[in-house]
């Protein structure tokens, strides 16, 4: 009784046996023997492409521009009070490692941008539930958001340190406000983009006002949900800079400022690229949630 | 227990349900049932009563409000003027399948169920419409005929007194089609509910229901039992008689071909 779509399996030809194989045999031959003038073969791509593998290849430019860069910081054109040798980074990155002031910068970074994050995402996903499955709630929270959202959350970082002070507070602050609003906004068209028939077909299997919500709604704003959370975690690390750039005595940002007042530029780009090794780790771990909760979506493709 | 079973979907007419008898003699009664958009009546004054048991197949053009008056059936649109009483338990299979992309097929069968039930009863519904080996299927991976047997799955699992199918294999290919209306017949049967089926395909009314309504108008223009014996033959002559005269009902003339 199985009526499933399945491609077919067998390897059987287009067009099995339409004509006798005799009658077609005398045009076949006359084409291996002497090809017709007016047609050209089509060779495969892969007989034409040489074989290097395309990882390789990929690599081959950002390896060129290393190369360069060290070539001119070994000649002396760029001295390193611009940028420091790709060498000397990586050495500087060594010892910093080693006497375990990345480690700690790491760790008062990391703390401070989960911090950030967790109430952020707390207070963004509570209000976009308020106003995404009440009416009154919209009206109640939905303009309010949206008026703040449009001021740029940096910009707050003066008056957060009056109400605040120096201490972690702003920092967390600041981090917590970049990192709701696109969570809000997400999460809210999440709500109000789950299909209609579905909440329908809901009803009509009886579902209460909150088994709705449970079972047809939430798991219909989740991809929606995620996306926001991917969004936050970008700028969360770019309000982490923004933060601890003010008057930070700890964290990956303080050491940033440190080596800027010794013009120590082997140590920013050290810094630069632990930021960007944080970003990427984030990144797969919002993948990794993605791949785990949004097995079911017919788009999905990670897998 | 009459008032158990029957249940007015407009909460307003409730002093109608008084005047039934102990034992429904009806699965469905529908009196004077209006409903209006923007002022613009698409079902008028209609009235419809179904046994208990009887399957009914309900035809007509597209827009005549047969869609509407199903889902005033299903308690989905309660916008409405008039007297519907129906069973507590009912069930409905609409044209697309709806399952929740995001449960697993044997999750979607017991969705909305009351309590917390087994898996085993999942497991059955499943089984009885040949698909018992998808249960822990996505409902992505499914095929059309397959998600449709899911959803009629989650539907008997109610265990309805009505199942109502909203031109439930209208998206199907012509072949998972006969095949789905024969497991719908089956089904019935077997369970003996009264089913109201919502099609644009003379051909499937006829074959599968006790009695055809034509609607037309906003009510019920038109009625016809159908006492072909079963398993019925589309090649009967009888057969061909009876879709040539509904055929021409709906406003197609095909006298030529019957003949």
């Amino acid at each position: 009784m199985s009526i499933s779509h399945a491609p077919p399996g067998s390897p059987a030809p287009d067009i099995p046996e339409t004509s006798p194989r005799d009658a077609v045999e005398p045009t076949t031959s006359a084409l291996t023997r002497a090809p017709d003038p007016g047609l050209e073969p089509i060779v495969p791509t892969s007989s034409r492409r040489t074989r290097v593998p395309r990882w390789l290849r990929r690599t081959t430019g950002p390896v060129l521009l290393l190369a360069l860069w060290q070539l001119l910081s070994s000649t002396g054109v760029l001295t390193a009070d611009v940028l420091a040798s790709p060498g000397r980074i990586a050495q500087v990155a060594g010892d910093l490692i080693a006497d375990g002031s990345l480690a700690s910068a790491m760790t008062t970074s990391l703390q401070r941008v989960a911090g950030g994050l967790l109430l952020g995402t707390l207070i963004g996903t509570g209000l976009a539930l308020v106003s995404g499955l009440f009416r009154v709630g919209e009206d109640v929270v939905d303009a309010p958001v949206q008026m703040l959202r449009t001021v740029p959350f940096v910009g707050l970082i003066p008056l957060f340190i009056i109400w605040f002070g120096i201490g972690e507070a702003p920092k967390i602050a600041i981090i917590t406000l970049g990192v709701t609003f696109p969570l809000y906004l997400n999460v809210y068209a999440g709500i109000r983009g789950v299909d209609a028939q579905l909440i329908e077909a809901g009803e009509s299997l009886g579902l209460s006002r909150w088994g709705l919500v449970r079972h047809v709604v939430l798991p219909g704003a989740l991809p929606g949900a995620l996306t926001g959370l991917r969004y936050s975690l970008g700028i969360a690390w770019l309000a982490l800079v923004f933060a601890e750039q003010v008057n930070a005595d700890s964290g990956i940002g303080f050491l940033m400022v440190q080596a800027r007042d010794f013009l120590r530029t082997d140590v920013i780009v050290v810094c630069l690229i632990v930021y960007a090794f944080l970003g990427l780790l984030a990144d797969f771990v919002v993948r990794s949630l993605e791949r785990l909760l949004l097995q079911w979506r017919p788009t999905f493709t990670g897998r | 227990m009459a008032t158990d079973v029957h249940r007015p979907v407009n909460p307003q007419v409730t002093e109608v349900s008084g005047t039934e008898a102990p034992r429904p003699a009806r699965a469905v009664r529908v009196q004077g049932l209006t409903r209006s958009f923007d002022g613009r009546a698409v079902i008028d004054d209609l009235r419809l009563d179904v046994r208990p048991g009887e399957f009914v197949a309900l035809l007509g053009r597209s827009g005549c409000g047969k869609s509407t008056l199903l889902r005033i059936l299903a308690g989905l649109d309660r916008d409405i003027e008039g007297t519907v009483l129906v069973p507590r338990r009912k069930a409905v299979a609409f044209q697309a399948p709806r399952l929740m992309p995001w449960k697993k097929v044997w999750r979607n069968v017991l969705l909305g169920l009351p309590g917390k039930p087994d898996r085993t009863v999942a497991d059955q519904a499943l089984e009885e419409v040949g698909l018992s080996h998808r249960a822990d299927a996505w409902p992505k991976t499914l095929s059309g005929g397959e998600a449709q047997r899911a959803s009629l799955a989650r539907a008997l699992v109610r265990e309805p007194d009505l199942l109502l199918l909203d031109e439930p294999f209208g998206a199907l290919d012509a072949l998972t089609r006969i095949k789905a209306q024969r497991l719908v017949g089956e089904l019935w049967q077997r369970r003996g509910c009264a089913v109201l089926l919502v099609t644009h395909d003379v051909e499937e009314a006829v074959l599968l229901a006790d009695r055809v309504l034509v609607m037309d108008d906003g009510v019920i223009a038109h009625e016809q039992e159908i006492d072909l014996a079963r398993p019925r033959d589309i090649a009967d002559p009888r057969f061909a008689e009876i879709r040539g005269h509904l055929l021409a009902r709906l406003g197609v003339d095909t006298a030529a071909e019957a003949a």
